[in-house]
């Protein structure tokens, strides 16, 4: 079976390919390690870099949290590994964790890491249709990354204006008092957009014009659509905080008055157009997240996706909506009140199509052959710790509850429910689902499950204190709560101190899925080509894939990728994409 | 989509209309008078910008779905700025007052008219 | 240094060539972000009628003048895909090297007439309108610029009757260039 597969399995694990491709010579025999991980252009080697940096930004992003929570634990205690935290550091440590874990973490992981994956694979195509474009697209992020980092080295310290950014503050340098820092950090930022920008285009037009002979749309795995779904979303909106972003960058270091109001600028235009990205942006992440789950419920569970239609009119659904809600994260900024009804009333109907796309999947999982193994834990636990994030965000869109939540605790947990769900959890699933396609090697189960058990709870305890914290009045932003008063009422305090040691744990507990990763990468026991049984056509390329992907030759589709437990095959309950119909059937 | 090589139209004379629809555009602003200015200005923009897409980026003979992408791009531009206009366009509302805003427009107006009276 | 194209780059399920729906995409997203800088100027120019007294001092001759020589690149981008059409390479690199052309008349045009804006007292901070008027032109100015090296890069490969499916692609980026302009030139210039 896997005569072909060569699965070494270290690094990469593209070690001895280049006999086989698919479509013959490619002169990459004797290229050296800097050729081969860095200026690839194999969409698999670039995932693997998205992934890689993604995990990297990912330790600065916690660093940052477990400082911050411990000064908000224990206010004005040195911190081990950061030392006293001053009012600045605070505010420089809240801005770069919410950057780095959307922008540089859940971004590149779930969109561009697993897009560059599984797009070329699952649709059965050797690679991106324009390679050059995809490598151009990491490097430019690679440089995002670095100025990112830069911005931490500079005079002054990193941006503290928070990610969204609101001038003034962000504005001038009179405020926040980064004047490198900040110009350093919307840069950044800007560029991570345009490197998103390429690989959208990159992803959508692969989809649309490398599908496998025979692969009609409905046939498409629903993770494969999300992330297409997703890329659009993104390049639609990302468009005027582009504007935005070099409008800001002229008024910190020009000069300018676009967002000053004492010159006739509008700082109000920036949330809108910050949020006009900022909140499809939430979608851009979930929708991944949601395929993801769509193809690790179906094949553990060994059912067909439930009503795949729906899904994926839902997904457009929720991408057109999520164009008309925005201004919800505006309600107290003085917008015009008869806006903040519209955007309540758009606000409350988006989630009819992603509580829809939840039903779906219980339904999937109704009646399913369910398998605990550990990519399905994670995937079972994203759909019910989403649920939560989605059902409090009721409260937040209406603009009534919302004047009274604004900022407090409760949008941050809310919010938590929803992101650490996604760019961790559902990424989590990926991972472990389709870790044997990536490295040839299985993870191990069992630490596999106590990763998933450890995270899961601590993740539970640390926002249900906040959540409880938020309804109380505590307010974000605030980096000593001491002193004030009102905050300090029996017993928030201890909330505060359950929520930094149970993130504590948390942060230890990915210790255990570090070291399971790297000892499965190199010591894992071998995995064959198709070890979950799955349908879809990456499960028919040797595990690791080859340069090229399918060295037996790119594969015809036959069938939908949810085809499991199928009446007319018998015994065998997965029926893989693409197998030809046998002799004598219909056509 | 090469099958219509043939029946082109003439690009010089397309790009004749479009220098005659500049002059226009150009001139109709010099007669002052509010609405023909706004038609000559953005509607024949509006004109130029169809034929130029018409005829020398010929979305006409892409697939359907081209267009339909680049018109809904316009159409989430058009909402996006028709949303965000209440806010920032005026400079009062409601239960709110824009003072920044409007003064600056107050002393703008002052020293524009000082200048023109130099 | 030729570049092996994969197989997924040939392929054409949409019926379309795969640079030509790519270079459709790149403009959907141009126009988001062009949507937002102009979309801000006309709300901020609605809001801030003083705006009157700055944009007179624009140069609606020289605006014209532009919009003249962007239209005829224009023309001439769209003569070389139908050289290209009849692939006749070099003659698709000839108009694209008038196209090009014309992309440097309109910047040197840009330069002269900031240069002497700047003279005046007109700079980007000078006023909100100066800074939307510097920063929507310098962002246009930027993808003629980036317009015209690619087609350098095209129109080489063209004279060697190499990718002639490029010409039209960078052709139909270079018309949107255009279309941009189409609609910078009465919001900037003509809106007195």
């Amino acid at each position: 079976m896997s005569s072909t597969a060569e699965a070494h399995g270290h690094g990469g694990g593209q070690h001895a390919h280049g006999h086989d491709h698919a479509q013959g010579d490619h002169g990459h025999h004797d290229q050296g390690w800097f050729m081969k991980y860095f200026w690839s252009t194999d969409h698999k080697i670039i995932c693997f870099q998205y992934l890689f940096t993604g995990m990297f930004m990912a330790v600065i992003g916690g660093f940052a949290v477990y400082v911050f929570r411990m000064q908000l634990a224990f206010p004005g205690m040195p911190v081990p590994g950061w030392g006293r935290v001053t009012a600045s550091d605070y505010n420089a440590l809240i801005t770069t964790h919410g950057s780095v874990m959307i922008f540089w973490v859940a971004m590149p992981v779930l969109i561009a890491a697993l897009g560059n994956y599984l797009i070329p694979l699952m649709i059965g195509c050797d690679d991106m249709v324009f390679p050059r474009l995809n490598r151009l697209s990491y490097q430019i992020f690679l440089v995002s990354v670095v100025i990112l980092i830069l911005s931490f080295l500079v005079q002054g310290g990193a941006f503290g204006g928070a990610w969204t950014a609101y001038p003034p503050l962000s504005a001038k340098s009179a405020f926040n008092l980064t004047p490198m820092g900040s110009t350093l950090w919307i840069t950044a930022v800007a560029l991570e957009f345009v490197a998103f920008l390429l690989g959208g285009i990159n992803f959508v037009t692969t989809l649309m014009n490398s599908r496998a002979p025979g692969m009609k749309m409905f046939d498409v795995p629903m993770v494969v659509w999300m992330i297409i779904i997703a890329s659009i979303l993104f390049m639609a909106s990302v468009g005027p905080l582009v504007a935005g972003a070099v409008m800001l960058i002229f008024d910190q270091q020009i000069g300018t008055a676009f967002f000053d109001p004492a010159k006739g600028g509008d700082p109000i235009l920036w949330q809108h157009l910050f949020w006009f990205f900022g909140h499809p942006e939430v979608y851009v992440v979930l929708l991944p997240a949601m395929g993801i789950t769509a193809e690790v419920i179906t094949v553990h569970g060994r059912k067909k996706l439930f009503a795949y239609r729906t899904v994926l009119y839902t997904a457009i659904a929720t991408g057109i909506i999520s164009f008309f809600v925005w201004a919800h994260h505006q309600f107290i900024a003085g917008i015009d009140p008869r806006m903040a009804n519209i955007f309540t009333v758009t606000t409350l109907i988006i989630s009819i199509p992603v509580a829809e796309m939840v039903f779906v999947y219980i339904a999937t999982l109704y009646g399913a052959s369910i398998r605990l193994t550990t990519p399905m834990l994670w995937a079972l636990g994203f759909i019910g710790e989403f649920l939560m994030g989605g059902v409090t965000g009721i409260f937040l869109g209406a603009s009534g509850a919302d004047i009274y939540f604004h900022d407090t605790y409760f949008v941050l947990a809310h919010f938590h429910y929803t992101f650490f769900p996604i760019a961790f959890i559902a990424t989590f699933a990926a991972i472990t689902h389709w870790f044997p396609k990536m490295f040839g090697r299985m993870m191990n189960e069992a630490w596999g499950k106590v990763h998933f058990w450890v995270t899961t709870i601590s993740f539970n305890m640390i926002f249900i204190p906040l959540f409880l914290l938020g309804a109380r009045g505590d307010h974000r932003r605030i980096y000593d709560p001491t002193h004030f008063p009102e905050l300090m009422r029996a017993g928030m305090q201890d909330l505060r101190v359950l929520a930094t040691v149970s993130l504590l744990i948390l942060i230890s507990v990915q210790v255990v899925f570090v070291a399971n990763f790297i000892y499965s990468i190199f010591w894992g026991p071998k995995a064959d080509k198709n070890p979950w049984r799955a349908n879809s056509l990456e499960w028919h390329a040797p595990s690791p894939p080859p340069h090229g992907n399918f060295p037996e030759g790119l594969p015809n589709v036959y069938r939908g990728p949810y085809e499991y437990a199928h009446p007319d095959r018998g015994e065998d309950d997965h029926w893989p994409q693409h197998e030809p119909p046998p002799e004598g059937a219909k056509a | 989509m090469s099958a219509d090589a043939h029946a082109h139209p003439s690009y010089v004379k397309i790009w004749g209309i479009l220098l005659a629809l500049l002059v226009v555009s150009v001139l109709g602003p010099l007669l002052e008078i509010r609405v023909i200015t706004l038609i000559t200005a953005f509607g024949i923009a509006v004109v130029k910008a169809y034929i130029v897409v018409r005829y020398f980026m010929h979305i006409n003979l892409e697939k359907k779905y081209v267009a339909y992408m680049v018109g809904s791009m316009i159409v989430l531009m058009v909402l996006m700025v028709g949303a965000v206009t209440p806010d920032v366009m005026h400079h009062d509302g409601a239960n709110w007052y824009n003072q920044a805003a409007a003064d600056e427009v107050k002393r703008g107006m002052a020293a524009g008219e000082k200048d023109e009276h130099h | 240094m030729s570049f092996p194209r994969p197989v997924a780059t040939m392929r054409e399920a949409t019926g379309m060539p795969t640079g030509r729906l790519a270079v459709w995409w790149v403009i959907a997203s141009e126009i988001v972000i062009f949507g937002g800088i102009l979309g801000s100027y006309i709300m901020h120019r609605l809001g801030h009628p003083e705006w009157a007294h700055q944009s007179i001092h624009t140069n609606t001759w020289i605006g014209a003048f532009n919009t003249f020589v962007l239209l005829t690149s224009s023309l001439c981008a769209v003569l070389a895909h139908q050289e290209a059409e009849k692939k006749n390479g070099p003659g698709a690199a000839r108009y694209l090297m008038f196209t090009t052309l014309g992309g440097l008349t309109f910047l040197i045009v840009k330069s002269i007439e900031w240069t002497n804006e700047i003279k005046h007292g007109y700079t980007i901070t000078s006023n909100t309108f100066w800074s939307f008027y510097y920063t929507a032109a310098g962002l246009h100015g930027l993808h003629v610029l980036a317009g015209m090296v690619i087609m350098l890069i095209v129109a080489a490969d063209a004279r060697k009757g190499k990718e002639l499916q490029r010409v039209e692609n960078i052709g139909i980026y270079w018309h949107f260039v255009d279309v941009v302009w189409i609609f910078l030139f009465p919001l900037l210039y003509i809106a007195k």
